[in-house]
């Protein structure tokens, strides 16, 4: 998440303090995303550095200096709105490496070990849930960053139960033949190190 | 406590010989009023099975099935066909709304079913409808409401009169992801005020509505949730927040 360009983004709605920056990106994202006061005023510096923000008191400091927007803080949130984020090479995903790593291993039942994840995943998953069902309805902020949480979390069960299904359809002996040819399938798809 | 739904041991076999198929294998399960329980596991995992059993539809081939504290074996077949009647509501995923009748018809149909007066039935139905905040719904019919609104009358019925035990099979699963959470908020809503409800499914983000989720694989309970940890949890920074 990019905390520099949400601030941007809240400027653009007008002038507006430092400690009223971070309560309103608070406020908006459902407090799911605490920022510290101190991550507030250090991105507000760089962004005043870069030229995309302008303070009305340049030497002042604390909670009363206000900031605004400039046309070049503009340009380049605008900029960000429309770039895609980087998802077009798979990241080096921690979960998945090491079910790869315990088809090759003897003793270990990997459809137990898919199970421990699954669990862990779905807690987590009724966790942000629950956060949400609590919520009046209208509060759209928390509803967006929840959402996207527990899709992100699901995509991840979704590929547990792929693995969980494929593992129990191969014969016996087919487990480790799979996971040496794993490697082979990182190198094609361009994984990130 | 009496938990409102509980299976001791419940097993279910069908077919026999080479043809046998084992669909429930000494399941344990119970869950109390006021509880939403998700049963979450690959198709052939025996959750139809499971839900079907629960709701008194079928018997198992062993183990016992208590409603409210009662022993499901020890009633005569009209006495089963009386619980479900009457204190037991089924969900389904394509609704099973009677087109010829409006929202309050439908959901006041099994009462009048059960014997009770129509006048009595359609109050007590416009009643559970109030309850859930459907009341402006009451007089359209299955074709005047979308999918999510149909599932949502759907929801009004299974708990309509006394019932205290809701069955949903993948009751989300013909709607998109908002109209489905409208429903499940019901769902909720439904158990906070009292009722048992168990929702079978395979989609880990319907199940994660739920208070607990149980999971099944080749007919046997493997593995639950923990009661989760308040909210307020996922509000400490942590290296990717």
């Amino acid at each position: 998440m990019s905390v520099r360009h949400a601030l941007l983004a809240l400027l653009s709605e007008g002038p507006k303090y430092g400690l009223q920056l971070r309560q309103e990106f608070e406020a908006r994202t459902g407090e799911v995303w605490p920022l510290n006061v101190g991550q507030v005023y250090t991105t507000l510096q760089r962004l005043e550095r870069d030229g995309l923000v302008a303070s009305d008191d340049p030497e002042g400091e604390g909670p009363q200096k206000g900031f605004r927007i400039t046309a070049a803080g503009g340009r380049e949130l605008d900029q960000w709105l429309r770039t895609p984020p980087e998802t077009a090479s798979p990241p080096r995903e921690e979960l998945v490496i090491k079910v790869l790593v315990a088809l090759g291993m003897p003793g270990v039942d990997v459809h137990e070990l898919i199970q421990v994840h699954r669990r862990y995943l779905v807690e987590l998953m009724q966790q942000y849930t629950h956060l949400k069902a609590e919520a009046p309805e209208h509060e759209v902020g928390l509803a967006l960053v929840v959402d996207a949480e527990v899709f992100r979390l699901e995509a991840v069960v979704r590929w547990l139960d792929a693995a969980d299904a494929r593992l129990a359809r191969l014969p016996a002996g087919g487990r480790a033949a799979r996971a040496a040819a794993a490697p082979r399938a990182g190198r094609r798809l361009g994984v990130r190190r | 406590m009496t938990a409102m739904l509980e299976l001791r041991q419940v097993s279910k076999v069908y077919g026999s010989g080479p043809t046998e198929v084992q669909a429930l294998r000494e399941v344990d399960l119970a869950v109390d009023g006021g509880e939403l329980v998700a049963v979450m596991g690959p198709s052939g995992s025996g959750k139809s099975t499971l839900l079907t059993i629960a709701g008194s539809l079928e018997a198992p081939s062993s183990g016992e099935v208590l409603v409210g504290g009662s022993p499901l074996s020890g009633m005569t077949p009209n006495q089963r066909a009386s619980l479900r009647r009457r204190s037991i509501g089924y969900v389904f995923q394509d609704f099973n709304l009677l087109a010829g009748l409006t929202a309050a018809e439908n959901v006041a149909l099994p009462l009048e079913l059960d014997g009770i007066g129509q006048r009595t039935a359609r109050a007590r139905g416009l009643a559970a409808l109030e309850e859930l905040g459907l009341a402006d719904q009451a007089g359209r019919y299955p074709d005047e409401l979308s999918g999510g609104e149909r599932q949502r009358i759907a929801i009004a019925r299974a708990v309509v009169g006394d019932r205290r035990l809701l069955l949903a099979d993948e009751p989300t699963g013909a709607l998109d992801s908002v109209n489905g959470e409208g429903v499940l908020r019901l769902l909720r809503a439904a158990c906070k005020r009292g009722v048992a409800g168990v929702v079978v499914t395979h989609d880990a983000q319907l199940a994660s509505w739920a208070d607990r989720v149980v999971f099944l694989r080749d007919g046997r309970v493997v593995d639950q949730t923990t009661r989760p940890p308040g909210p307020e949890s996922l509000l400490t920074p942590g290296p990717n927040r």
